[in-house]
């Protein structure tokens, strides 16, 4: 599915993203589920608060690690992270 | 012990909390322990809490509240605000009956993630009579209730050989309750349903029909509605994964604190399985017998000894060996490249003849009274 880069993308409510501890990983649960995330898509989906459109989220994380050309990964993840339902856009 | 290397545990992921046994439904294939009617203590409160803390603690992350009907417990809010406090995602499993648009308030506020509702069929006369109770259209409401407030709405459907045509309405009736998921539960034979396997098996042509039907309804609500669709076994070539191996995964403490590698496992013998009111968590993930029994593969018989898939399936399910077979070290039957894989042949093929009969036999409910012919 394709992220539309004029809406905010927002993680979604019936979705939880929470650092586990014991595993030394951020996982997203929902029913009796659990995806565990490396750090890249972690940062990502952390960026999803409802109030970033693409374009920020791309900026934000390409400044947080310094470098520049994430645009293609970045939104590939998204896309999958909308197919799977972990995020939103409406 | 068989297979016993301390090196390779992992933490458990997956603690499920039988908070009772005590349930208003009689459904036929139930995957409690026939002689469930014997075991009548229960963890208190503080116990359940210590229980949720230790296992926590270990790094279990999903949390199912279960039973009979967890409802019955008083304290399930109290428990429920336990575990979120802990980082639980915690699951409700639960028929519905008893739920009320306040508790469902209630237990939201607790920090329930998810409650799944379990319907037994599409029609109220089908579904009152599996569940021995009146409770179509209350289930209904329960689900309507659930997507109001905000949870993801799973709703779980087992299916046998009386709901099996229903199919088609099924998938329409979890679409028009906007249930996120749809779990449909093809019966495991255990417990009750192992009882009850002549009558609750469908054949192989009624299979077939049902999952095709599933499988395209899965396409046309993609994005939507997810569906879950847990195969029958006994018509697969290679057994279940089950429990995604011994004592790796899961752990399930039953209503009075016998701590489980299985929700099944208490009816394998030899075990010795702990209690939770005399050792921690750790002691019983780490060191019971119970837990290292078939851990790891030093206690595998031929074929899968040799077997390349050994690592896939695991062997695959140690109660359904011993059911069949008598010994739950032998091969799960239900693989072509068993042994035994005739008994597996011979179960369906007697479904088959009883399914052509007019019905003589009748299901046999869980309830307490024949729960006690199995003391």
């Amino acid at each position: 599915m394709a992220i539309n880069p004029n809406l905010p993308i927002t993680f979604s409510p019936t979705h939880r993203l929470q650092w586990e501890e014991a595993q030394q990983k951020t996982v997203i649960l929902y029913p009796e589920g659990m995806v565990e995330l490396n750090q890249s898509s972690a940062e990502i989906l952390k960026c999803c608060d409802g109030t970033h459109k693409l374009a920020d989220i791309i900026s934000t994380l390409e400044a947080q690690f310094a470098t520049s050309g994430l645009s293609n990964d970045i939104t590939h993840f998204l896309e999958i992270a909308l197919t799977n339902g972990w995020i939103q856009q409406n | 012990m068989a297979g016993f290397n301390k090196t390779n545990i992992t933490p458990p992921r997956w603690l499920l909390a039988e908070l009772t046994y005590a349930c208003p439904l009689q459904c036929p294939y139930c995957s409690n322990p026939l002689d469930y009617a014997k075991y009548s203590t229960e963890l208190s409160t503080q116990d359940w809490q210590r229980v949720l803390s230790q296992a926590r603690k270990m790094g279990a992350v999903q949390l199912g509240f279960s039973g009979g009907e967890p409802l019955t417990r008083q304290d399930l809010p109290e428990l429920v605000k336990h575990a979120r406090e802990l980082g639980y995602y915690s699951n409700l499993i639960t028929s519905g009956y008893g739920m009320t648009e306040e508790k469902i308030i209630q237990l939201k506020q607790a920090g329930l993630d998810h409650i799944q509702v379990s319907i037994q069929a599409s029609s109220q006369e089908l579904n009152d009579h599996i569940a021995g109770t009146t409770s179509f259209e209350h289930k209904k409401q329960v689900a309507h209730l659930v997507k109001k407030h905000g949870y993801p709405m799973v709703l779980c459907v087992v299916i046998h050989r009386e709901n099996i045509h229903q199919m088609p309405q099924i998938l329409e009736m979890a679409e028009e309750l906007g249930a996120d998921y749809l779990e449909l539960a093809n019966t495991q034979y255990y417990g009750w349903a192992h009882v009850n396997r002549d009558l609750l098996m469908p054949t192989r042509e009624q299979f077939k029909a049902a999952e095709a039907i599933a499988q395209a309804y899965k396409e046309k609500v993609a994005g939507k509605m997810k569906i879950y669709y847990v195969v029958p076994d006994f018509y697969e070539d290679r057994p279940k994964a089950c429990m995604n191996g011994w004592g790796t995964t899961f752990l399930t403490i039953a209503p009075d604190g016998t701590a489980l590698p299985c929700h099944s496992a208490r009816e394998l013998p030899g075990l010795e399985c702990p209690n939770v009111k005399t050792d921690s968590i750790e002691d019983i993930w780490q060191n019971s017998k119970a837990f290292n029994f078939f851990r790891g593969d030093e206690w595998m018989q031929e074929p899968c000894r040799s077997c390349d898939e050994k690592t896939k399936d695991f062997g695959g399910c140690r109660c359904q060996a011993f059911l069949l077979t008598g010994d739950a070290h032998s091969t799960d039957p239900v693989c072509s490249k068993s042994p035994q894989h005739h008994l597996v042949e011979a179960a369906i093929t007697s479904a088959r003849a009883q399914a052509l009969k007019p019905q003589e036999k009748t299901l046999l409910f869980r309830n307490s009274k024949n729960s006690k012919q199995f003391n």
